[in-house]
């Protein structure tokens, strides 16, 4: 009952109106005031007039976002180190709990529980896989101390 | 809902968000879902996915607070709020493209502003919380009609539209042969939109058995599991009468299994955005001259795909975020006829204060999960 008889090969622009002409030129609402320090893509010459003011950039996963935004989206040099930086800011993320004297319960945050109640017996290899890592990184350690 | 890094989510109080534009809106959270997508945060797959982020773009909620240049809603509405954020008034949003929106993300030009998926697309916090700042109030929520369940409502913020588009970008003609790649709530539900437009087969393909049940009961199509062929390709040739199929619709994304090269290279060496062995395995399986759609999400910065073949073969890729605001019209009117039961999808129900065991439920599929509602707490 949906079907389109034309199948408009310009699908998904299918409401073409021509504004593409006007580039930037279109109208906009008023701009949101800044007070975080926002990391803008270099593809367009100006802050949007709404954005997301969550967790502005720090430390050291910070430094390393800015670096990444001086590339363009185009660029390896943009996105890697964003990985990166995900990865540090989660150890900085550990500190900072720390530092305000809360212990974060790993396994409360990553869903074990309720992987132990559905799943048992993968949950069980899974330790058990950790525990012989961890086995052999131990006796290794040691193998090379003696 | 607190990001605290790959596979670590908790519960933790943080400041009650503000209007901060005076077309925002302040909104109560009614009810919020775990999408299949959030897994890619939740993997810690997606570039500039920070700590302390809340996830969450399918959610609908009590408005509670505007700002002076909001005309179109009023406190106490009960509305739904599509995934993108849509200014209303740019180029792309007035070509119906609400989600490709060229004013709400200053942080990536490749994709507009959504709720609760990283700085990548714009730095807000999303709907797996109590209350939530909603940008541009005047363009995205729509008031759910007072006769819709509101577990209905929560799944045309993203489920039921990108679903259907999923369908619609295939160009379906009559007596079609469909394959989705992907049976879950997305490609069971793209499965199931299939039918609007005429086709004679719908084919869906995943590896998860009860997945697999739900859709052949819940979109009437044929399901095949793909861990018990040797190769999909040549099982949908032949499947096919050797042709290939007339639409291959793409409903996994970056995070597929069934290809080792593509698993190891993308989802484990992070040398390309996850694995594109689903788009691989539609642009092969798609006849010539076929379309393929897609609406699984893949981030930056690329994927090996085999370009060469949809060179050689004349397919077209049609692809975008779901435009909801644009289907709404239509899909409510699907959803109020009883011509689709989105809430059907439900398999679960869980505390907000529970979303560490939520999201693990929902990302090693256990308890036979399609789809996961988030419930604020009672006093709300």
């Amino acid at each position: 009952m949906d079907a389109d008889s034309k199948n408009e090969p310009t699908y998904p622009m299918k409401n073409y109106t021509g504004d593409d002409h006007n580039r930037i030129n279109y109208e906009r609402s008023v701009q949101q005031p800044q007070d975080v320090e926002l990391l803008t893509s270099n593809e367009r010459p100006a802050v949007t007039r709404v954005f997301g003011t969550s967790v502005p950039p720090s430390g050291l996963s910070g430094m390393i976002r800015r670096y990444a935004f001086e590339h363009s989206e185009d660029r390896y040099r943009h996105w890697l180190p964003l990985i990166l930086a995900d990865r540090i800011n989660m150890m900085e993320g550990l500190v900072d709990d720390i530092k305000k004297g809360y212990f974060p319960n790993i396994a409360s945050e990553r869903g074990w529980r309720v992987e132990w109640k559905h799943n048992p017996k993968k949950m069980a290899v899974k330790v058990a896989a950790v525990a012989v890592g961890l086995l052999i990184i131990w006796s290794l350690g040691k193998k090379q101390k003696s | 809902m607190n990001y605290r890094g790959p596979y670590r989510v908790r519960i933790e109080q943080k400041p009650m968000p503000e209007l901060l534009h005076p077309e925002d809106a302040i909104v109560r959270v009614t009810r919020s879902c775990i999408c299949g997508s959030d897994l890619h945060l939740y993997h810690g797959m997606v570039p500039d996915t920070r700590i302390g982020s809340t996830f969450g773009h399918e959610f609908t909620g009590v408005v509670e607070e505007i700002g002076p240049l909001v005309q179109n809603l009023k406190v106490g509405d009960h509305v739904l709020v599509p995934f993108n954020i849509a200014c209303g008034r740019c180029n792309f949003c007035k070509q119906g493209l609400y989600g490709n929106c060229h004013e709400s993300n200053p942080m990536a030009t490749a994709v507009g502003g959504i709720f609760g998926y990283s700085h990548t697309a714009g730095g807000f916090d999303g709907g797996q919380a109590e209350y939530v700042r909603v940008p541009y109030a005047d363009v995205g929520p729509t008031v759910i009609p007072a006769d819709m369940d509101p577990d209905d409502a929560v799944m045309l913020t993203d489920v039921v539209p990108t679903g259907y588009q999923a369908a619609e970008m295939g160009g379906i003609k009559e007596g079609d042969t469909v394959v989705v790649f992907g049976a879950g709530p997305i490609g069971i539900m793209a499965a199931r939109c299939a039918w609007f437009f005429g086709p004679s087969r719908v084919i869906i393909i995943d590896h998860i058995d009860y997945r697999l049940e739900f859709a052949r009961n819940y979109a009437k199509c044929e399901a095949y599991n793909f861990k018990e062929m040797d190769d999909p390709v040549v099982f949908l040739k032949k499947a096919t009468d050797w042709y290939g199929a007339d639409v291959c619709i793409d409903c996994v994304g970056c995070e597929a299994e069934g290809n080792t090269l593509q698993t190891f290279s993308g989802r484990v060496m992070l040398m390309q955005a996850g694995a594109g062995t689903a788009l691989q395995w539609a642009i092969n399986s798609v006849k010539k001259g076929g379309i393929v759609s897609i609406v699984g999400v893949y981030g930056p910065p690329f994927n090996l795909i085999p370009i060469g073949n949809v060179l050689n073969k004349g397919i077209t890729i049609r692809a975008n975020q779901a435009s909801v605001k644009r289907l709404l019209p239509r899909l409510i009117d699907h959803v109020q006829s009883g011509r689709l039961n989105p809430k059907a999808l439900i398999t679960h129900r869980i505390p907000l204060e529970e979303i560490s065991d939520a999201y693990r439920l929902f990302s090693s599929k256990l308890d036979n999960c399609i789809k996961t509602v988030l419930m604020p707490s009672a006093k709300h």
